[in-house]
């Protein structure tokens, strides 16, 4: 049982980590993402890119939908945004990736405000509807607009490169990817920390008294999705740095559906919950499969059963998710905490 | 940021010498055919508890909405201050302006703590910008730090309620959660305060902690009190000013005594009688006199 929670001063009672439990934990797990790419094979090691990439566009579409209350399908095109930004800028001026990242974000962001406009007016299914509009838009320009985005065949690029180091490997990569995704999870965390965070929440919770107490509307939600666009122009960025080709095929409508499900079963204004339901999308599929392989030698004909009820068993686990845990993943995760912070004793 | 209680005598009581802080001249708002508010003249002294009455649906929620910015009536003027407040000064604006509110069903945001709903208040008093949100140091700390201390000693403090100021908003008794409301009106910093229904639904002691919060925030922080009631027994006690408004009409103003005797009033609460059995009723004292 956890006791002894006196503190000193505001600033300690606000601190992200209120105890030296947490830090060490929090530190033990840093450890553990450091070593990762050095014991993991290359197929956990893509894995491991993937999820990165995951938890950053996802904790972008949680700020948005999750938190200000904006249900959003337009992320997979924010995030072609990013990725044809990087993609054209790599090409064309040969940047480096940090400056390609944060205009790759900038421009998502800049993307996401127009798109957001409509959102003073219009919410909930129509507002989905507006921003679905939006990402329709968005592929028929990735596929259309020749000369910048190379049509349907996409772009190609170069390794992203920083100071005559190449990342070519994903074992590099990996260095780029889950130190960003860690940064900017906390960047999120610290602006639920400020006015602006409890702004997002209280439009989400009720947008006409947040009105009368001092909330411009309009400003804030734009702002919730120029932010939450730019999070997914930089994971759409960092997307096309580990695959190296961007085609419009690269972001369809079924992976802002993802993302919203990521955010969903993780549980909506939750940071945690994003980072949750990111692995939990990105790895469930690929467990599946990892059972699919393993049953193999038992039943030969496993892989003609399973694959078609792949989809099948993971659409299953979401609505039993959702019906079981309606507060998503991190819902567990804060019990498996009560349990031990009060442990020897029950409740 | 504490202010020293300096006792406070009571003021003259009589409200047309004082400057007013608000003025309603010849509002009218409707919708479609419903006349919400016709012709509403009356005036909100500066520094007094003034109350207005009158049955459902009389108009008062949307008087309220109007001085907020929310409605924007067809006719007539507020001035704030000696100043018109036209209706392209959006509610955003008038909450930094100073004018604050609690809302008649409760409107605390549910998905925050009782201390970050207090905190949301102070909103409008804040300057920290997005990128020093996201790296949480420099202004936005300091900022931040500033307002927490600002409400644990200025409002926590005042209002009784440090004991639940880790609870999410919706484990709180109505009571309680009329009390959170009130604090984040505080921390807006106002100098109108209106507060739609302060007392209903509470049981008599939360009433009565709530009159002396009140009376409290007008002497103590030279705050003016605008409210909407309907318990009788606390606005004739604390009120300085009464208006009264039925049908969307202001039907009389002044002191409570003056408006408790308005047959009008009487007529307007209790229907069209025997003015004189009436008044026998609601002033027993004055028939044992």
């Amino acid at each position: 049982m956890r006791i002894g929670d006196a503190k000193q001063s505001y600033e300690a009672d606000e601190a992200i980590w209120t105890s030296h439990t947490q830090k060490l934990w929090f530190g033990l797990f840093l450890l553990i993402l450091l070593l990762f790419p050095f014991m993991a094979d290359s197929y956990l090691l893509y894995l491991g890119c993937l999820v990165g990439i995951a938890v950053i566009s996802t904790t972008g579409l949680n700020i948005l939908t999750g938190f200000t209350g904006l249900i959003s399908l337009g992320q997979a095109g924010f995030m072609g945004v990013g990725a044809y930004t990087v993609a054209w800028l790599s090409l064309n001026t040969g940047l480096p990736f940090p400056v390609t990242l944060v205009l790759a974000g900038l421009m998502a962001a800049a993307v996401g405000i127009l798109v957001g406009l409509p959102s003073l007016r219009v919410k909930g299914l129509y507002l989905a509807i507006a921003t679905l509009a939006a990402s329709v838009f968005l592929h028929f320009i990735f596929a259309e607009w020749e000369s910048v985005t190379g049509g349907m065949g996409g772009l190609s690029l170069e390794p992203a490169h920083l100071f005559g180091w190449s990342f070519q490997s994903d074992f590099m990569m990996y260095f780029i990817i889950v130190p960003l995704a860690v940064l900017m999870v906390f960047a999120a965390r610290n602006v639920f920390r400020t006015r602006i965070g409890r702004a997002f929440i209280a439009i989400r919770d009720r947008d006409i008294s947040a009105e009368i107490l001092g909330i411009d509307l309009l400003h804030y939600k734009l702002m919730s999705f120029a932010l939450s666009s730019f999070y997914a122009g930089v994971a759409g960025g960092l997307f096309a740095y580990f695959f190296r080709v961007v085609t419009p095929e690269s972001f369809p409508l079924s992976m802002s559906i993802f993302y919203l499900a990521a955010v969903i079963v993780g549980g909506m204004g939750n940071l945690l919950g994003g980072i949750l339901g990111a692995a939990f999308m990105t790895l469930v599929p690929e467990a599946l499969k990892l059972i699919t392989a393993a049953l193999t030698p038992f039943y030969p004909d496993a892989p003609v059963f399973m694959s078609p009820m792949l989809e099948i068993i993971f659409g299953a686990l979401i609505v039993g998710f959702l019906i079981f845990e309606p507060h998503g993943l991190a819902e567990i995760w804060h019990r498996i905490r009560r349990f031990f912070r009060l442990w020897p004793f029950r409740n | 940021m504490r202010r020293v209680r300096v006792p406070v005598y009571p003021a003259p009581r009589v409200p047309g010498g004082k400057v007013s802080i608000l003025e309603i001249s010849n509002l009218s708002l409707s919708f479609g055919g419903v006349k919400a508010l016709q012709d509403v003249s009356f005036r909100v002294p500066e520094n007094t508890v003034t109350t207005i009455i009158g049955p459902n649906g009389a108009g008062k929620t949307s008087l309220f909405n109007c001085i907020s910015g929310f409605y924007k009536p067809q006719q007539g003027t507020i001035s704030y201050e000696g100043q018109v407040l036209s209706s392209g000064i959006k509610p955003p604006r008038r909450a930094a302006l100073g004018l604050a509110r609690t809302f008649q069903n409760i409107a605390l945001f549910r998905g925050m703590t009782v201390l970050d709903n207090i905190k949301l208040g102070a909103h409008v008093h804040m300057k920290s910008g997005l990128l020093s949100a996201l790296a949480y140091f420099g202004p936005a700390r300091r900022e931040e730090m500033s307002v927490r201390k600002d409400v644990e000693q200025r409002i926590i403090d005042f209002l009784e309620i440090d004991h639940i100021r880790r609870q999410p908003v919706a484990s709180l008794s109505y009571g309680l959660q009329k009390r959170v409301e009130l604090a984040r009106a505080l921390a807006m910093q106002p100098k109108v305060l209106m507060l739609d229904e302060p007392v209903a639904g509470m049981n008599r002691e939360e009433k009565e902690d709530m009159a002396r919060f009140i009376l409290d925030i007008r002497e103590e922080w030279g705050i003016t009190v605008l409210m909407v009631e309907h318990d009788m027994g606390m606005v004739m006690d604390i009120s300085d000013h009464i208006a009264v408004l039925n049908f969307g009409q202001v039907i009389t103003e002044g002191l409570p005594s003056d408006v408790q005797k308005n047959p009008e009033v009487i007529r307007a609460y209790l229907g069209n009688s025997d003015i004189d059995s009436l008044r026998r009723k609601l002033n027993p004292e004055e028939e044992a006199a």
